[in-house]
């Protein structure tokens, strides 16, 4: 499509639009920031359990998160999204939250695994059954350990979340 | 002045974990220190207690399969052999020839995949990062033989009480065979990155050395033991499986340092690598399935829909268990790549265990951390929580 020939103005999807001539695009501020949040999702690097494992493979070479704009973090101030990798014990859920609460907002929160999810088969004494239970999450991935495949949907199924926000840069939401 | 001496003086307290980007799980360590040496380390365990030991009284002794995969989640082929053979001794079975080799060669794949994992890990934390990459990609190799193997990559339970699950197919032991061609130029590879880059000698060399005596009265295992020159394996010295059909080497290490440790799990890789190979090449023919088993193990799906027998077969097992199980104890050990794995299993005649005790490396391993760590610097507690080898799923079962 040459732009600069159009007639009008041009839709190219929801929300964007182009001007012919004057080379200008117009564009919603949540779409412009929806967009960048999307493609750098910087993970709080912190691993429960088993799950944690597979977290890490599919970091390092062989699936690759960096290509996604993935990267992880050492810190929860530098982070906006947490995934939940593992077994949460009642022990440790105090310290998840508090992880949670020391990051910035916005933050998303990714349940990986059906330990995250419902607990699994550690119905016992000391697992907390899901940990949906005292975080707000926005995205579950089953399995047990889910696959490093399934991990890269949940990335996706979030940025697709991520698009559909509105107003969340805003303080007056 | 005074007062600015005094506070400078006094020791700080340090508290590392339980989240924390190079502590392997949730362990968590509050460390005093005065300047950079550690004078007191004291770690705290229990952030992933699940109660599997007690979950497992209320299973049949089939059904607590799948939780002793989540223990050790890097190595859980070796962790369903060491609880298959402890419930094989409690109820006189034996596994038949072919799949005692199975098991010892994917016993020896495990000990790769972990050993790997360890590598890369251990080394990332010290500042190698490309180590990581490199070990993860032949890890990636082996996950996905055992899930042509069982379909599962992590968390298998292949393994089943007197024998395996099913056969291996053709296609996995060619890629297999393939794999131990290659896998030992890899090995070198790894050590042409960190044999002797400096700033890795001397973050490891000298570092967390303990002598062979202390080793043993913490009652250390595994690699961890081998490095201070104690040689135990459990491979050798109690064979199970097929290991005493096999050859191979127990690397020692001198000086009981980081260093010598790292030394030892890499000679480990090759041997490991040679036990398969071996495996391999002698794989005999035969059942895969104890012939006094089946009474432990599902029947196959198609027969229990078609056969009345079957089903009613099927059904008293999963509701009950089997039903001749003796009364009595049994403790059974096995060499897994972290150390001593052991289960000690006590049965009152019903179809589950009445106690199942886990005794587990990682657990032992890191009361011996304060003893590795004190004295010693602070950037050192790092290299030393690596050199252990822990997993806390194991370690707080
Ligand atoms: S979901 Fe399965 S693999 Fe993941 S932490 Fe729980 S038990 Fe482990």
């Amino acid at each position: 499509m040459i732009l600069d020939k159009l007639p009008s103005v041009v839709e190219l999807e929801e929300g964007i639009k182009v001007i012919p001539g004057a080379s200008t695009i117009i564009a919603t501020v949540d779409k412009l920031i929806n967009w960048g949040r999307a493609s750098s999702i910087w993970p709080v690097t912190f691993g429960l359990a088993c799950c944690a494992i597979e977290m890490m493979t599919t970091g390092s070479s062989h699936y690759d998160l960096d290509r996604l704009g993935i990267i992880f973090r050492g810190s929860p101030r530098q982070a906006d999204c947490m995934i939940v990798a593992g077994t949460v014990t009642k022990k440790m859920a105090p310290v998840v939250r508090k992880i949670y609460d020391q990051m910035p907002e916005p933050r998303y929160v990714m349940a990986m695994g059906s330990c995250a999810c419902t607990g699994n088969v550690y119905r016992s004494y000391s697992v907390v059954q899901g940990c949906d239970s005292f975080l707000p999450v926005d995205v579950y991935i089953p399995g047990c350990p889910p696959r490093p495949e399934a991990l890269l949907g949940g990335f996706v199924k979030l940025q697709e979340k991520m698009m559909k926000e509105s107003w969340r840069w805003s303080p007056i939401r | 002045m005074e007062q600015i001496k005094e506070r400078h003086e006094r020791e700080l307290v340090l508290n590392l974990g339980p989240q924390h980007p190079s502590t392997h799980g949730v362990l968590r360590l509050k460390i005093e220190v005065e300047g950079e040496t550690v004078i007191k380390c004291t770690p705290y365990v229990g952030y992933l207690h699940r109660g599997t030991e007690k979950l497992a009284e209320g299973m049949t002794y089939l059904q607590a399969l799948p939780l002793t995969d989540r223990l050790d989640y890097v190595s859980s082929m070796t962790n369903n052999i060491g609880y298959c053979l402890a419930v094989e001794k409690l109820f006189g079975i034996e596994a038949p020839i072919r799949a005692k080799y199975i098991r010892t060669m994917i016993a020896e794949m495990t000990r790769i995949s972990s050993h790997l994992l360890w590598l890369g890990t251990h080394a990332l934390d010290l500042g190698a990062m490309t180590v990581f990459l490199y070990a993860f990609r032949e890890r990636e190799w082996i996950l996905d033989l055992f899930e042509t193997l069982c379909g599962a990559r992590l968390t298998v339970s292949y393994p089943r009480i007197g024998g395996v699950r099913n056969d291996v197919s053709q296609e996995f032991i060619d890629s297999l065979y393939e794999f131990t061609n290659i896998f030992p130029s890899k090995v070198g590879e790894y050590e042409t990155l960190i044999d002797k880059n400096r700033i890795w000698l001397m973050r490891t060399k000298g570092v967390g050395v303990i002598s062979a005596e202390e080793a043993i009265n913490w009652s250390l295992s595994g690699a961890t033991l081998r490095g201070c020159g104690v040689n135990y394996d459990i491979r050798k010295k109690h064979p199970y499986d097929a290991y005493d059909l096999v050859e191979f080497d127990v690397p020692i290490g001198l000086n009981g340092d980081v260093y010598d440790r790292y030394l030892c799990r890499m000679e480990e890789l090759r041997q490991s690598n040679r036990i398969i190979r071996q495996c391999i090449e002698k794989l005999p023919k035969g059942a895969i399935l104890a012939p006094d088993a089946p009474k432990f193990t599902l029947p196959p799906k198609d027969k229990v829909l078609d056969n009345m027998e079957t089903l009613i077969h099927h059904f008293t097992l999963i509701t009950k268990g089997p039903m001749t199980a003796p009364k009595g104890e049994v403790y059974c050990c096995t060499e897994v790549p972290k150390g001593e794995l052991g289960f000690y299993m006590v049965s009152d005649g019903t179809g589950k265990p009445y106690r199942m005790r886990i005794r587990s490396p990682s657990f032992v391993h890191v009361s011996a951390l304060p003893a590795l760590c004190e004295g010693g610097m602070i950037a050192d507690v790092i290299a030393n929580i690596g050199t252990i080898d822990v997993v806390l799923g194991e370690c707080d079962r």
